[in-house]
């Protein structure tokens, strides 16, 4: 029940604000959007108090069959096989509560930026966070589809009607229909897969199914699963972004608004890493193996090319934008390598990266708003200009960079440790990415907040609102990076099934010849 | 004919001597709201029939040699009145406006309807013409209804011309089956297919020529040249019906034919088929995305989504018939509502709401009317939760059952191609209309026009209001709770008659 609930506020919440801003006006609505939020929150932690997640969703050697902590299943269409299921283990309430800690300050953090029609604004960010939450929770594969898709259409709303438009850059239009052709044309491509694998299972046990726990251990030949799991792969290879399909991702949040922005970067990428480690490698661990060598490859591609890129780019936004496809990159090489610290690793960066580019990108909406720029070649000097908004600067930049003590450090580093095992040569390549990291974060640094100022006068300061949203974030990411231990204790059990299922076929992939 | 079989023909007759009726008050009284409101209660009365009709056949019934009542007819029966009873109450809305006589359009509509119930319910090539002719003949009256507009004239002249080009193709068609096999009845022409050993290359030329006479009708690539322009020129009740009656009913006779004649046992036809399935998709995506006139833009949609329609025909599956149904059903309640939309959001006659930029703000000034149409937008390209997703995933999964891989590549592009002109058209809804660059009131947002509380739902008083609620409880229904509709499609599948000769080799 608790699960519906989860489900149900934000879009329950998103009504509201909408109706509420039609018949009062906006101030009504904002509170209500943060209240909303602000109860999925309280649920989530609701649940991480008194859940035991010692349990997971794949079968692990005391569950055999999968168990989860929350469940909900009623019948919905019958006739194929479709049951409105959700349910929750440790990983899907990590990502849950993340989703929830963004929320709220997604909401705070367009208080003042969005002036026009703020209650349909809010709508979009609700039912956006709606669909993400129901994508972490479903553990049916028709419904993951469904949210999967849900999702998409409250944030193109979001970049179509409340982007910006960069001058002599395209309009925000392009961005938003570039970005839902993407993702929304690979998701079908997945939808195939999904009703390929159900037919697989059907012929082969005759039961029409698309329940998770059901289709685990389809029986089906190697170029089958092969097949089939590529489909899977394109459409999270796309969301995450992995290298190759990643133009989207710079397009959409250099003209999203910094709400978007922060959804986007903080958890509807995590949403394609989540998919790869619900779905991808449980559902196809002998296929996933497989393609490991590739996807690591293309890992540690997008981790240099997404710093190099970084480095170039005179958008600040722009700039934090190929800071995520860089980051991301760790995430697909973690999870390929399928070590468990590997994959402990990929669970910290998830929360990590979402904590310090939330962070990045309300700073970037924060400079924007102030200084009605986001062009690095026009800003500078600003430390002089403000006494507190420089301070939280650096610290996100330097959590970026991998700064030991902080969660993104924890992260890649527990990746890292976890590659060379098996994949030594990337986990090599792989740490050329963290110096690089190292040069693209002191350059924004540099260019933002030294060097010579554009101009003396001091710009406005955080207000109390501002202050709170940056606080917030910062001592997250400190807890996440000082005292990991109860992140860690709720995602082990996931990623030791996880491990256990992945690592015979890898193993096995591995043997003939060993990188 | 017996009494059974009078009431298996139930919602034929009351809908055949509801349109005498109409003839009758019209020769009386010309009264606008009065005929409506008789031609409603004949076509409601009709739909409430089928359902009766269908627990009395559930075991199909022929009746004569032309028609056959089974569950199948019935579903597709009901889903034409469904269209019908659609496009009488917005055609009650549209012509209030019109002043020349407006009680003729729902004779008309009442024929055309008839015709289309005929169609699916026929098993004999000569029903099938009958009812092709009906369906035809008064739609090109109704195209050209508005006679003082250049645009309708063109439109009804243009299907009129057309139109017979492709029956003159059927019949073609039809004499060189029946020059070969001796029969006209589609089982029999199944049956002695079998046993044929001279003249297949007769009998393959004659079905070509029925489907290019089909192919028309359902607009199909490349036989789709007249779509756009009828769309855009008929009275926009008018363009609903064509888009949807005239569909379901040539679709479902298709379906019939193929599975009656076990056509698919034909490896050329069904490469045949694949062509202009795949021609279908790419032709309407590609060159919907060039239009800026919502009516034009549906045409090039609908030719897609018939693409898409005949790769559940082509897949021939176990889910095959079931997949058409659905399709059919999430794609004409969809298109209802987004003319539905057209139609009450135009002015004055002369000037119908057609080109994209019309509906810049609609949300701000009508957010019912546009939230419909976002979804039925939405719907039209297949996004989870509306009706379009659950066509597509049906489809989709034939095709998979089938290991169609080349169709389901061609549905997934074209789908992809889709989302940008569907997404190009909502998005108009929502922008603030331009205001002028520079100007002081660049800066301040305008004020919220939409009237607060449900002053804001005026549009729906009327006929064509209400039924477009109707319509959007139907979509919304369909996306969130397809259980029930999906049993229904599921009874109203069709089988094929056992042959006597077992397929030959060349079957697939």
């Amino acid at each position: 029940m608790t699960l519906l609930c989860l489900l149900l506020i934000p879009f329950a919440g998103g009504l509201l604000c909408w109706q509420l801003q039609q018949r009062f006006g906006a101030e009504q609505a904002r509170y209500v959007a943060l209240a909303t939020m602000a109860l999925t929150l309280a649920l989530a932690a609701g649940l991480w108090l008194t859940g035991d997640y010692s349990q997971t969703l794949l079968p692990s050697a005391g569950h055999p069959s999968g168990h989860w902590v929350q469940q909900l299943s009623v019948p919905w269409i019958p006739r194929l096989g479709i049951r409105f299921s959700l349910g929750l283990d440790g990983l899907s309430l990590l990502l849950v509560t993340l989703t929830a800690l963004l929320g709220v300050l997604s909401v705070a953090c367009s208080w003042k930026e969005i002036q026009t029609d703020a209650g349909f604004f809010y709508m979009n960010v609700l039912w956006n966070l709606g669909g993400v939450i129901g994508v972490f929770i479903a553990t049916d594969l028709f419904l993951f589809f469904l949210f999967w898709e849900v999702m998409l259409v409250p944030m193109f709303f979001l970049i179509a009607l409340w982007g910006h438009d960069i001058p002599g850059g395209r309009p925000r239009l392009y961005a938003a229909i570039k970005f839902f052709i993407f993702t929304q044309s690979a998701g079908l491509v997945m939808l195939v897969a999904i009703l390929a694998l159900v037919f697989v299972h059907y012929h082969a046990s005759g039961v029409l199914t698309f329940a998770y726990s059901d289709l685990l251990a389809t029986p089906m030949s190697g170029r089958t699963e092969f097949w089939i799991m590529l489909g899977f792969f394109l459409a999270f290879a796309v969301k995450l972004p992995v290298v190759p399909f990643h133009s989207w991702l710079p397009d959409a949040h250099s003209q999203a608004p910094t709400a978007g922005s922060v959804i986007l970067a903080g958890v509807l990428l995590k949403t394609a890493a989540y998919g790869l480690l619900r779905y991808l490698l449980p559902l196809f661990p002998a296929a996933s193996a497989q393609l490991a060598p590739i996807a690591m490859w293309l890992g540690v591609l997008g981790i240099v090319y997404g710093a190099w890129c970084a480095f170039g780019q005179n958008d600040a936004k722009r700039l934090v934008a190929y800071t995520s496809i860089s980051h991301m990159g760790f995430i697909v090489l973690g999870v390929f390598a399928g070590t468990e610290e590997a994959l402990q690793g990929v669970t910290m960066q998830i929360l990590a990266h979402g904590i310090s580019a939330a962070g990045l990108f309300i700073l970037c909406g924060q400079l924007a708003e102030r200084l009605d720029t986001r062009d690095l070649r026009k800003m500078g000097g600003l430390w002089a200009r403000f006494s507190n908004l420089p301070q939280f600067g650096l610290f996100f930049i330097l959590a970026s960079l991998g700064l030991p003590g902080l969660g993104n450090f924890l992260g890649e580093f527990l990746i890292l440790l976890g590659t060379f095992k098996t994949h030594p040569g990337m986990a090599m390549v792989g740490a050329i990415g963290l110096v690089l990291s190292a040069v693209y974060s002191l350059i924004l640094m540099q260019r933002a907040f030294y060097g010579k100022p554009a101009a003396e006068a001091p710009l406005p300061d955080l207000d109390r609102r501002e202050f709170a949203i940056l606080s917030t974030l910062t001592v997250v990411m400190i807890w996440l990076g000082l005292y990991p231990r109860p992140f860690f204790q709720v995602s082990r059990a996931p990623t030791q099934a996880l491990q256990t299922l992945y690592a015979p076929a890898a193993n096995e992939e591995r043997a003939p010849s060993d990188l | 004919m017996t009494h059974p079989e009078l009431l298996a023909l139930a919602p034929m007759l009351i809908v055949s001597s509801t349109s005498v009726i109409v003839m009758l008050t019209i020769a009386i009284k010309r009264h606008h709201a009065l005929v409506a409101s008789v031609s409603m209660v004949g076509l409601a009365l009709a739909l409430a029939s089928t359902a009766a009709v269908w627990h009395v056949c559930a075991a199909p019934r022929s009746i004569t040699a032309l028609l056959i009542v089974d569950p199948f007819a019935c579903f597709y029966m009901a889903m034409i009145l469904i269209a019908a009873l659609a496009t009488t109450a917005l055609s009650h809305t549209y012509l209030v406006r019109y002043p020349g006589q407006r009680e003729e359009m729902y004779l008309l509509l009442l024929l055309s309807t008839v015709g289309a119930m005929v169609m699916v319910a026929s098993r004999h090539f000569i029903s099938f013409f009958v009812g092709l002719e009906l369906l035809s003949m008064p739609m090109y009256g109704m195209a050209a209804y508005l006679v003082k507009e250049r645009r309708s004239l063109e439109a009804g002249m243009k299907y009129l011309v057309l139109s017979a080009v492709a029956s003159a193709f059927i019949l073609l068609g039809m004499a060189l089956v029946y020059f070969q096999t001796g029969t006209m009845g589609f089982g029999d022409i199944g049956a002695r297919l079998g046993e044929l050993t001279v003249g297949e290359q007769i009998v393959m030329l004659g079905a070509a020529l029925i489907l290019i006479g089909l192919g028309f009708k359902l607009s199909l690539a490349p036989f789709h040249l007249w779509t756009p322009d009828v769309y855009q020129g008929a009275p926009a009740p008018v363009a609903s019906f064509l888009a949807t009656g005239l569909k379901i009913a040539a679709f479902a006779l298709l379906l019939r034919y193929v599975v009656d004649t076990h056509a698919t046992r034909y490896a050329t036809l069904i490469d045949a088929l694949s062509v202009l399935a795949v021609l279908s998709i790419v032709v309407g995506n590609i060159l919907a995305l060039l239009q800026s006139n919502l009516k034009r833009l549906l045409a090039y949609s609908a030719i897609a989504h018939f693409g898409y329609m005949l790769v559940a025909l082509i897949a021939s599956g176990p889910l095959a018939a079931e997949a058409v149904g659905v399709y059919l059903l999430t794609y004409s309640i969809t298109t209802l509502a987004a003319f539905g939309v057209i139609t009450l959001v135009s002015g004055p006659l002369d000037h119908e709401a057609q080109a994209l930029s019309d509906y810049r703000g609609l949300f701000w000034r009508h957010p019912g009317l546009a939230a419909i149409l976002t979804l039925a937008l939405l719907s039209l390209a297949g996004v989870p939760l509306t009706a379009g997703f659950l066509g597509k995933f049906y489809v989709l999964g034939a095709g998979v059952d089938e290991r169609q891989w080349l169709l389901l590549g061609a549905i997934v592009a074209g789908s992809a191609i889709g989302l940008y002109f569907y997404l190009r058209a909502m998005i108009q809804l929502y922008l603030r209309p331009p205001v002028v660059p520079g100007s002081a009131a660049a800066a301040v947002p305008p004020p919220a026009t939409a009237p607060a509380g449900f002053s804001g739902l005026r549009w729906a008083r009327d006929a064509g209001g209400s039924m477009l609620i109707v319509l959007l409880l139907l979509m919304l229904a369909l996306g969130f709770y397809p259980s029930p509709f999906i049993k229904l499609a599921q009874a109203a599948g069709i089988e094929p008659q056992a042959l006597a000769t077992p397929l030959t080799a060349d079957r697939r």
